[in-house]
């Protein structure tokens, strides 16, 4: 364990340091590719003056928000596009499509719908979210050995209580990739949406990206970008992470 | 030898009644006709083996009698009660584990327990526990389904089968993925607990040897259509040892049946 740590450790101090030593080497302009000691100068001023927060707080509500708004509308849909070929081809198909669409895309729509408001925000978190979760949970629903579900219902289990207790619980880990996948799709769309779009109920990282960009502030743009990196790795690692080890054990796939 | 028995029972003290059952498939290219005027009765208590090659309808007749399948004619009754659906008096157990993984050795024997009414958690608790003991399995009551060797998920799907007490217990090859030493163990496990507990059973198989060992009665299939074609007591003491010299004596006896209803079929 400690082992792995160290050797973690040193990767990631080798590339602090190689980083540091193609700026003191100066390949690029210093406006380009700030020293890592700049940024780390504007990410402790950042957090003294509180943008920085600030700005993570509101990013990671829309978050949290967009992405349940997402998980509790597509699991049922989900569930429901396993449940009959009608749906499957409806609402299958519907989402199958959406799903290809860059949730970028979603952005104009989003704001002639909504205008600069919250609403647009999270609307298209939604939509970067939803899509992937149907077809996941879908899929998942789909690749149940149809012999739990006849062992079920041989033991008596019919209607509601197949679903929750055999269905759902033997998809579990196709869900649990879906939500994953699911986040990281938020992430995505809600960067992308922050930095397309300035609105005032709130100041999210994206836009202090866009305007780190604005400003030529390199050293800003590449600190938000860091911290976008470890909110997703911190989220991965405390959430994810423990779900998927109770899957491997319990089912005993994956390593260890 | 084996003689050949078409057994009478009257309706009344039959535990299973099926009566001109008929099934068919339709595949993408043909209509199979898996099953054919089957009529067969079954008394409370026996434990009756159906044999026969693949594709002879034995699984489907049994899909039926737990009422997963519906036959397109014909009659099926347990208990003088036409059979609609699954029932918790006729319990299934399949040729792969079919245990859920997402469950412990134990949560998979309360499955059942839990789908049965008017039991409170300290009762399914000791019921499941009884089986688990009952199949030499207690204490792997914690352990996960993928940490079980292919044999203990068997004993383990014949505890979750057992726990609910069903009246009939309804298998479908059950030991057909297991080696030949798991198998000789069960076979004495399920004569065993048969003779404590019991439960008419109806066995299926294509292993005419497991089916002299277990069965008061061998019902041998014909494939298409499938049909029965002859019935053999087997009026052996037990419990039965597979590799006995009077066992070897039927099963070769049957075997020879079976083969000549193969090769006509072939050759017709």
């Amino acid at each position: 364990m400690i082992a792995r740590w160290l050797s973690a450790s040193l990767f990631f101090l080798a590339l602090l340091a190689a980083w540091h030593f193609a700026v003191a080497a100066k390949f690029w302009s210093p406006l380009l590719l700030p020293s890592p000691e700049s940024v780390f100068d504007y990410l402790r001023s950042a957090v003294e003056d509180g943008t920085l927060w600030e700005a993570t707080l509101v990013t990671l509500r829309r978050l949290l928000i967009g992405y349940s708004i997402g998980i509790l509308v597509g699991l049922p849909l989900g569930l429901l596009t396993a449940s009959s070929r009608w749906s499957q081809d409806t609402i299958g198909v519907l989402a199958l499509g959406l799903q290809t669409l860059p949730s970028v895309c979603w952005v104009p729509l989003a704001l002639l719908w909504f205008g600069q408001t919250e609403s647009a925000m999270l609307f298209v978190v939604v939509m970067g979210t939803l899509w992937s979760l149907i077809l996941a949970t879908d899929n998942g629903v789909r690749t149940i050995p149809p012999i739990y579900t006849r062992a079920a219902r041989s033991m008596g289990s019919t209607g509601l209580h197949t679903w929750t207790h055999v269905v759902l619980p033997a998809s579990l880990p196709f869900l649990l990739s879906g939500m994953k996948q699911g986040w990281a799709f938020a992430w995505r769309s809600l960067m992308a949406a922050e930095i397309f779009v300035t609105i005032l109920t709130g100041f999210g990282l994206g836009h202090l990206l866009h305007y780190g960009r604005e400003l030529n502030a390199m050293d800003q743009v590449i600190g938000v970008m860091l911290v976008i990196v470890v909110i997703g790795l911190a989220v991965d690692k405390t959430l994810f992470a423990p779900m998927e080890r109770f899957l491997h054990r319990r089912w005993g796939t994956g390593r260890q | 030898m084996a003689e050949s028995n078409h057994a009478t029972a009257d309706t009344g003290s039959s535990k299973l009644v099926l009566e001109h059952i008929s099934k068919s498939f339709k595949t993408s290219s043909l209509n199979v006709q898996a099953l054919d005027d089957v009529t067969l009765r079954i008394a409370e208590g026996e434990f009756v083996c159906l044999v026969g090659p693949s594709g002879c309808g034995k699984s489907t007749l049994l899909n039926i009698v737990a009422g997963l399948d519906r036959p397109d004619r014909g009659l099926v009754e347990a208990d003088g009660q036409t059979i609609t659906a699954p029932g918790p008096h006729r319990l299934m157990m399949f040729q792969e584990a079919a245990l859920f993984p997402w469950l412990t050795v134990l949560g998979n024997v309360l499955f059942g327990l839990k789908l049965s009414n008017g039991l409170t958690a300290a009762e399914r608790q000791e019921k499941a526990e009884y089986f688990l003991e009952l199949v030499g399995l207690k204490r792997f009551m914690h352990s996960n389904v993928h940490e079980l060797s292919g044999g203990m998920k068997q004993r383990v799907a014949l505890a979750r089968a057992l726990a609910p007490n069903p009246s009939v217990l309804l298998m479908d090859e059950p030991f057909g993925a297991l080696d030949a030493l798991t198998r000789e163990q069960l076979y004495g496990d399920i004569q065993r607990i048969w003779s404590q507990h019991r439960k008419t059973i109806v066995f299926v198989t294509h292993n005419v040897r497991e089916a002299v060992c277990l069965g008061d009665r061998v019902i041998l299939f014909s494939p298409n259509p499938g049909r029965i074609r002859e019935e053999f007591a087997i009026p052996l003491p037990r419990p039965r040892d597979i590799n006995s010299v009077d066992l070897a004596r039927y099963a070769t006896e049957i075997t020879r049946v079976l083969k000549g209803y193969v090769q006509t079929e072939v050759a017709g």
